[in-house]
């Protein structure tokens, strides 16, 4: 049965879980911030642009470390790729449109909703946040619908 | 920002892309296996980075008076309104289509999975066109950002 669910193994998924929770939990306790993922995108856009909204303090504020916790993010998947992961390149064979339209959408709907997987789904459900909850319902419920149209698509 | 905090958002980083790296979320493959009930993992992943959280932030503001680099403790403020749940719709949408969200698109990065620069640069466009529409209509506040941080 759990061969079923679980095709590839469970260690794995739990292991790495468990090492993100203990990241979010190491900003927690060491700095208090709450570390979603998906505010970098409009947040570092206020060095850039002059739209009022950029401007907010949230992003403001933190627009610096945001940036510092993504190059983390592209050092710790490097040290995974050079110590477990044997060297080899990871690469997708995701069609390129299906990473394009997905990311606009993705991207302008994570901000619209002001978190995505990580912030609703881990920190906005680690805070006991009933809107998050919801949050992640409908995302779930979205994306479980969209990828099954996209097959229709001659998507991967 | 001090130093140490900083440096501790750098290792929380380093931590969470090793995890997405481990828990092969840097895949989209993976992900769309999930999407369409092929492989649960994605559960077990979420699921296990949430209850860590949860122990903590439940905790953490019990037994320490604050955080140790900083004053205080934030807190994730949601809002229960339709911007929150129309934007994870189309957020799930997105997700559905592409297999890639924000934190595995960029750590995917580290590992080489370059095509992930596509999604990406979907998304610095998607958060640009949202920030000009949040931005329209408002009145164009003396920098009120800029003046803040200072």
């Amino acid at each position: 049965m759990l061969e079923t669910f679980f095709p590839n193994g469970i260690a794995h998924y739990l292991l790495g879980g468990i090492l993100i929770g203990s990241a979010v939990s190491l900003a927690f306790v060491t700095t208090g911030l709450v570390t979603g993922m998906s505010t970098v995108f409009s947040s570092t856009w206020s060095y850039f642009s002059k739209l009022t909204y950029f401007h907010e303090p949230r992003f403001i504020s933190s627009r610096q470390w945001r940036l510092v916790l993504a190059l983390g993010l592209i050092l710790g998947a490097w040290l995974w790729a050079n110590i477990l992961g044997h060297g080899e390149a990871v690469h997708t064979r995701v069609q390129w449109w299906q990473l394009l339209i997905g990311g606009l959408i993705g991207g302008f709907g994570a901000r619209m909703s002001n978190g995505c997987t990580s912030g609703h789904g881990i920190c906005g459900l680690a805070s006991l946040q009933v809107p998050s909850l919801l949050a992640v319902v409908t995302f779930l419920t979205s994306a479980i619908l969209t990828a099954h149209l996209v097959l229709h698509f001659g998507g991967l | 920002m001090n130093l140490k905090s900083l440096f501790a958002v750098l290792i929380t980083g380093v931590l969470f892309g090793f995890g997405l790296a481990l828990s092969t979320m840097i895949k989209p493959e993976v992900v769309l296996s999930f999407l369409r009930f092929q492989d649960f993992g994605l559960l077990c992943v979420l699921g296990g980075a949430a209850t860590v959280t949860a122990i903590c932030y439940q905790l953490a503001p019990r037994f320490l008076r604050k955080p140790f680099f900083a004053a205080s403790f934030g807190r994730h403020a949601a809002a229960m309104n339709s911007q929150t749940i129309g934007g994870a719709a189309l957020f799930g949408i997105g997700w559905g289509i592409s297999g890639v969200c924000p934190g595995p698109a960029i750590a995917g990065l580290g590992a080489g999975n370059w095509p992930l620069l596509i999604a990406i640069g979907g998304m610095i466009a998607g958060a640009y066109f949202q920030g000009w529409l949040a931005s329209r209509g408002t009145a164009a506040p003396l920098n009120s950002g800029r003046v803040a941080a200072r």
